[in-house]
């Protein structure tokens, strides 16, 4: 009985206050590679947050710690009011409809259509939907990415870019509150790389999402973030607006601005 | 010396989650049948004219030393059951291990570095259950059926080859093969590549779920799939050679 008011009153606490994500002492080790030490993030909804870090600091390793794919050694992620280290499978799985994530390398199913890749996370979500709701659902998350008449393409079919798009949609399709990228313009070209840019803000404003965007494509970030963290040594070293950090004096700081 | 060690070991934890995770509910039938169907139609042909021209040569080079002796009649006899007992099983499984065990160390790797298997995780879909279980189970199942259908032409292939010198009539050879055959040369036979298709689909899911970032670690995966699971097909075709012989069953 006790246990559960206190429950409730931590749910709401969370719901109240305007963090949807808020990640505290976060530390995670490979071995000897000690990758994050004590990393403390807070996400507001409504927010872009940009994380910054060299390649091989861990900032893939953050996010997928937030989605449960790893999990850390200490310290707490609170993600829409739970503590996603200590959720079973069923519970992760509820909180995963609710966090999309877009992977770096697209992640796209290499042996379906673009509709089976589309409806994968539809069905396996066991969400109850008819055959026309699902159809509808595919066409409007590839509409909103302006790649509607790909549907019955194999992503082996499409470009950098496009893939990147259809990746988006499968993200999408489940109308998540929170969505993770993972490095969105790496490897695309400087025009593609805008284009996606400006598509997560249209994604943002539509669909109503929060963002932690990780990357180091500064014309990127320039375009998307709110907020900048800075990851260095597994620490959140600096934080604040991009126009902040670009005239910061600090040299580890000022790296990512040239 | 060590790395083998832990390699053995490593496997034997991911063979150990198989029979965990296929206790679980909701089994993964769709995907189960489509790797049936495409194991068996990836080396149906390789196998059946494998098993065809190997019923075809061994009974030609048997027959000189046989006719030495003045026992060309046996020659009947004597190929069914090295065909059944050993060639047969041994070479669907090769077969196999080249094709199917690569194939699943190719694509899974590839999925694995691309981060499909993570993307199915996030969701709602365990990858194990999905990917590993479903074709574990799947080459589990088809190679004791190619294996009987590479009996079964390597005895056409036999009985073509008898008659290439000699003439042993249809019904006589049929009659001569079956009277050799008991259950104890085929049940053995055929149990044994239950475990072969086991440890094919299962080196080439563990390869495959470890590969390492970067193209030629898919290649790699690929490859020392096949050389692991030839390795562990000759390996349980010993034990199963030496469990039949204490058990006595011939
Ligand atoms: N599954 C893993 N096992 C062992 N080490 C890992 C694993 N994932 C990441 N690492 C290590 O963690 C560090 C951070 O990786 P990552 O988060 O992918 O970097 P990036 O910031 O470029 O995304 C790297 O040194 C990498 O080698
Ligand atoms: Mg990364």
């Amino acid at each position: 009985m006790k246990a559960e008011s206190k429950k409730e009153i931590f749910k709401e606490g969370t719901v109240n206050s305007n963090e949807v994500i808020s990640i505290r002492n976060l530390y995670m080790a490979f071995g000897e590679n000690k990758v994050l030490n004590g990393f403390d993030f807070d996400l507001h909804r409504g927010e872009n947050i940009v994380v910054l870090g060299k390649s091989g600091s861990g900032k893939s390793v953050l996010i997928k710690c937030i989605i449960g794919l790893l999990k850390p050694d200490k310290g707490s992620i609170n993600v829409l009011g739970e503590n996603v280290p200590e959720l079973n499978t069923t519970d992760l799985d509820k909180m995963r409809v609710k966090v999309g994530f877009l992977f770096q390398s697209n992640a796209l199913y290499d042996s379906m259509t673009v509709r089976e890749n589309l409806e994968f996370p539809l069905r396996r979500h066991w969400i109850n939907t008819s055959k026309m709701e699902v159809n509808n659902l595919v066409m409007e998350a590839l509409t909103n990415v302006g790649l509607p008449h790909t549907v019955d393409m194999m992503p082996s079919e499409l470009s950098g870019g496009m893939r990147k798009r259809v990746a988006l949609a499968r993200t999408l399709i489940l109308k998540p509150e929170i969505i993770l990228y993972d490095e969105p313009t790496t490897g695309l070209d400087p025009i593609t790389g805008k284009e996606i840019s400006n598509l997560m803000l249209e994604v943002q404003k539509k669909y109503n999402t929060s963002s932690i965007i990780i990357s180091h494509d500064i014309n990127c970030v320039k375009i998307v973030a709110n907020r900048i963290v800075i990851l260095i040594d597994g620490l959140c070293y600096a934080t604040g607006t991009y126009v902040q950090l670009q005239n910061s004096k600090d040299k580890k700081v000022k790296q990512f601005f040239e | 010396m060590k790395d083998i060690i832990i390699e053995i070991g490593l496997i034997t934890k991911f063979a150990g989650r198989f029979f965990r995770e296929i206790i679980k509910p909701r089994f993964e039938f769709a995907e189960f049948a489509r790797q049936c169907y495409y194991i068996g139609n990836r080396s149906l042909p390789l196998v059946a004219i494998t098993a065809f021209i190997m019923g075809l040569v061994i009974t030609i080079q048997s027959r000189p030393t046989l006719v030495e002796f003045g026992a060309q009649a046996w020659l009947p006899k004597m190929v069914s059951v090295s065909l059944v007992r050993e060639i047969a099983p041994v070479i669907t499984a090769l077969i196999c291990a080249g094709k199917i065990g690569s194939g699943i160390g190719a694509e899974l790797g590839s999925m694995k570095v691309t981060e499909q298997i993570d993307a199915m995780d996030v969701s709602g879909t365990n990858p194990y259950k999905f990917l590993v279980v479903t074709r574990v189970m799947a080459t589990t199942f088809m190679i004791p059926i190619l294996a009987i259908l590479a009996d079964t032409l390597s005895l056409y292939g036999g009985y073509l080859g008898a008659n290439i010198r000699g003439v042993v009539s249809w019904d006589l050879y049929w009659s001569q093969v079956f009277d050799t055959l008991v259950y104890s040369d085929i049940v053995p036979s055929v149990t044994k590549t239950f475990f072969f298709g086991f440890a094919i689909g299962i080196i080439g899911c563990y390869k495959g779920f470890n590969s390492n970032k970067g193209t030629e670690g898919v290649g790699q995966s690929a490859n020392s799939a096949v050389v692991i699971s030839s390795l562990l097909v000759f390996i349980l075709d010993l034990l199963a050679v030496q469990i039949t012989d204490v058990l006595n069953l011939n």
